[in-house]
């Protein structure tokens, strides 16, 4: 059996990959020598745009898409996609409305634009908006479910607005099959405070490429936490623009990849704004021939950004042989006057001491492994803020456990 | 009568330099409610007789037995010789983060007892435990060991010998770090256990101090991997007087 591919980066304000083709939006290669010197491109100036069409065709060699594994997700970038709107359940409580808006409403795009071919394909697919406003000051949760789609390739724009000085939670619950492409955008008005969740229970076949776009407003915090358990392909990319001063982004994840699955997970954050604050950690473990994680954490310090206060992290469990977990941290800073910006990044297996110890208590290797797994990932679980969703996942990752150890 | 009966042990480890002999043919007999102190120079296998009697994988035992009641540990996994009715408190625990205290407790408890404590009789013993160690009650929803200070983790080990109630414990080196009120904290634990339980001692130590608070039926002194003499308290005296020199005088320390 292959040994597990361990990356680990920890390098410093790394630049960022180019897109393939910088004369896209008017960088000129330069004149003196004509060498292979490619310019170093900001995160903020990666090309936008809502038509597919304006971007190349994916080869997978570019660094969005290098890692993904791209027969399976081909048609999502490239063919036509139905854009009709799916239904979904959801609790109705006073705190929020749930309905459908045109896309020529005003919101559509004011949250961010797609970086890349699917995010576009989806954009400019998608007939309707799934729009969740929360108005409610009690932090009342709102759970949308969206378990009947079917295999076929489809195509969503969801989005979640707080109200200002609003408070309150939206769980997107994902389930069944499915084979979607989609834009969430997350408007956080001033002062609001939002958690949204995206928990991805998919069946095992499933394909999801989604793209989150998060504008926070001044002195409004958004909590932001994806969760990967199960599905075949599930990439959610989300971008978090702190445009106003005093704003600030929790952002977690937590994925458990098992045998064959793909998660994948971009967090950007972009510090626009003077004293704002951003927290990024995801943690991951792995299981499983061919379980494949990725995370690529981007953070940018714009010039204007003073008194940045940044960390991110990313941690991953290999649980055992056969998987690989990339790890990329990329720190941009434009301004010297900040707090601070820190990131980590580590990749690793069991802590046999830790095994040692626990068995040395009496208990059984397998209930060992399992206490350190969960301890592991509670960390992540306990920021969710809601009881109920948070014993439901615990006892997802117990059945993801004891399944695991059940093929070994 | 619980016995533990250590015979001509001899184990290796793994180094970088290739494997090495650390215990060279250990004999030892603890009896029910016995507490005997190992005492030895620094290198002399000391810790590594605490690790093989537990199982550290890294330890390989090349010979001898280690029986508790007749029944060989040796061929028995960490946990199943925990749940034979041993244990050993390390010198150096480590941290389980996202564990708490009280969590973990409960499921050691209930691994070693083969069935769940009684919740209200449960909380009770941890409350008197934990008490009588002077923890305050913050400690049971504390990730195991993380960001404990070095006498607080000591705490914890006893307060898990106290809890899980077994019959012959290895306390590695348990004084080492403390400073006087915690080392009396920590034997009152200890002797607490031996009293409430028959509980038989292996007491690993440096130094000659926790035996004004533990004390002693027997001493051993451990030189190049074996027991190089025996005796009564009055060798420890000896030995705080005199030093391992006349041992080492005719020894290469490994």
């Amino acid at each position: 059996m292959a040994a597990p591919q361990i990356s680990e980066t920890d390098q410093p304000a790394a630049p960022l990959i180019d897109r393939p083709d910088p004369a896209q939006h008017g960088l000129q290669a330069h004149s003196d020598g004509g060498s292979a010197f490619v310019p170093v491109q900001t995160r903020s100036e990666r090309f936008t745009s809502t038509s597919p069409d304006d971007f190349e065709a994916v080869t997978g060699r570019e660094f969005e898409w290098k890692f993904v594994p791209l027969a399976k997700v081909a048609h999502l970038i490239s063919d036509a996609v139905d854009g009709s709107p799916t239904a979904f359940s959801y609790t109705e409580n006073g705190g929020a409305t749930v309905d459908w808006i045109d896309r020529t409403n005003a919101l559509i795009g004011s949250a961010g634009a797609p970086e890349e071919r699917a995010s576009a394909n989806a954009w400019s697919s998608a007939e309707k908006a799934l729009h969740i406003l929360v108005t409610g000051e009690d932090g009342q949760e709102t759970v949308i479910r969206r378990d009947r789609f079917d295999g076929s390739a489809r195509a969503a724009h969801v989005v979640i607005e707080a109200a200002p000085n609003s408070k309150g939670t939206v769980i997107l619950e994902h389930a069944g099959d499915a084979n979607l492409a989609e834009n969430v955008e997350i408007v956080v008005g001033d002062n609001a405070q939002l958690t949204v969740v995206t928990v991805q229970e998919w069946d095992d076949s499933a394909i999801h490429l989604s793209s989150h776009f998060a504008r926070i407003g001044r002195d409004a915090n958004l909590k932001h936490v994806i969760v990967s358990l199960g599905g075949s392909v599930v990439r959610v990319n989300p971008s978090f623009h702190l445009v106003e001063q005093g704003a600030s982004i929790d952002s977690f994840g937590l994925y458990f990849a098992d045998a064959g699955q793909y998660f994948e997970q971009r967090p950007y954050v972009d510090h626009v704004a003077a004293n704002t604050r951003s927290r990024v950690n995801y943690k991951g473990a792995l299981q499983g021939e061919g379980a494949h994680t990725v995370w690529v954490g981007d953070v940018l310090i714009g010039p204007h950004a003073d008194g940045t206060d940044s960390y991110e992290q990313n941690r991953n469990l290999v649980l055992s042989e056969g998987t690989r977990a990339d790890s990329i941290p990329n720190l941009e800073i434009e301004t010297g006057n900040i707090l601070g910006a820190g990131h980590a990044s580590s990749t690793g297996r069991f802590d046999d001491e830790q095994l040692f110890y626990l068995q040395s208590r009496g208990i059984t290797e397998e209930e060992a492994r399992r206490l350190v797994v969960r301890g592991f990932l509670a960390e992540i679980i306990q920021q969710i803020g809601s009881e109920t969703l948070e014993a439901r996942l615990s006892q997802a990752i117990e059945v993801e456990l004891l399944a695991a150890q059940a093929t070994e | 009568m619980s016995v533990l009966k250590i015979e001509d042990l001899q184990v290796s480890v793994e180094t970088e330099q290739g494997t090495k002999q650390i215990l060279r043919g250990v004999d030892l007999t603890v009896g029910e409610g016995e507490t005997h102190a190992i005492m030895g120079p620094n290198g002399s296998g000391k810790s590594t007789l605490a690790y093989a009697i537990a199982g550290h994988p890294k330890y390989h035992v090349e010979g001898g037995s280690v029986t508790l009641d007749g029944e060989e540990m040796l061929d028995k996994s960490v946990d199943e010789r925990a749940r034979a009715g041993l244990f050993l408190a390390m010198q150096y625990p480590v941290e389980i983060p996202g564990v708490s205290v009280s969590n973990f407790l409960r499921t050691a408890k209930t691994a070693i007892d083969g069935e769940a404590p009684a919740i209200r009789g449960w909380i009770k013993d941890l409350d008197a435990s934990m008490k009588a160690l002077r923890m305050d009650k913050s400690f049971r929803e504390r990730n195991v060991n993380e960001g404990f200070s070095g006498g607080e983790k000591k705490r914890n080990e006893i307060l898990q010998l106290e809890l899980l109630k077994p019959k012959f414990a290895v306390l590695d080196e348990t004084d080492s770090g403390l400073d006087v009120d915690a080392l009396k904290i920590v034997s009152e634990g200890v002797n607490r256990a031996k009293e409430n339980t028959g509980l038989g001692i292996l007491l690993i130590t440096h130094y000659n101090r926790i035996l004004r608070y533990v004390k002693p039926d027997f001493v051993h002194v451990f030189v190049a991997g074996k027991v190089a003499e025996q005796g009564g308290p009055e060798l420890a005296v000896r030995l705080e007087n005199e030093g391992y020199d006349r041992f080492l005088a005719d020894t290469t320390v490994g």
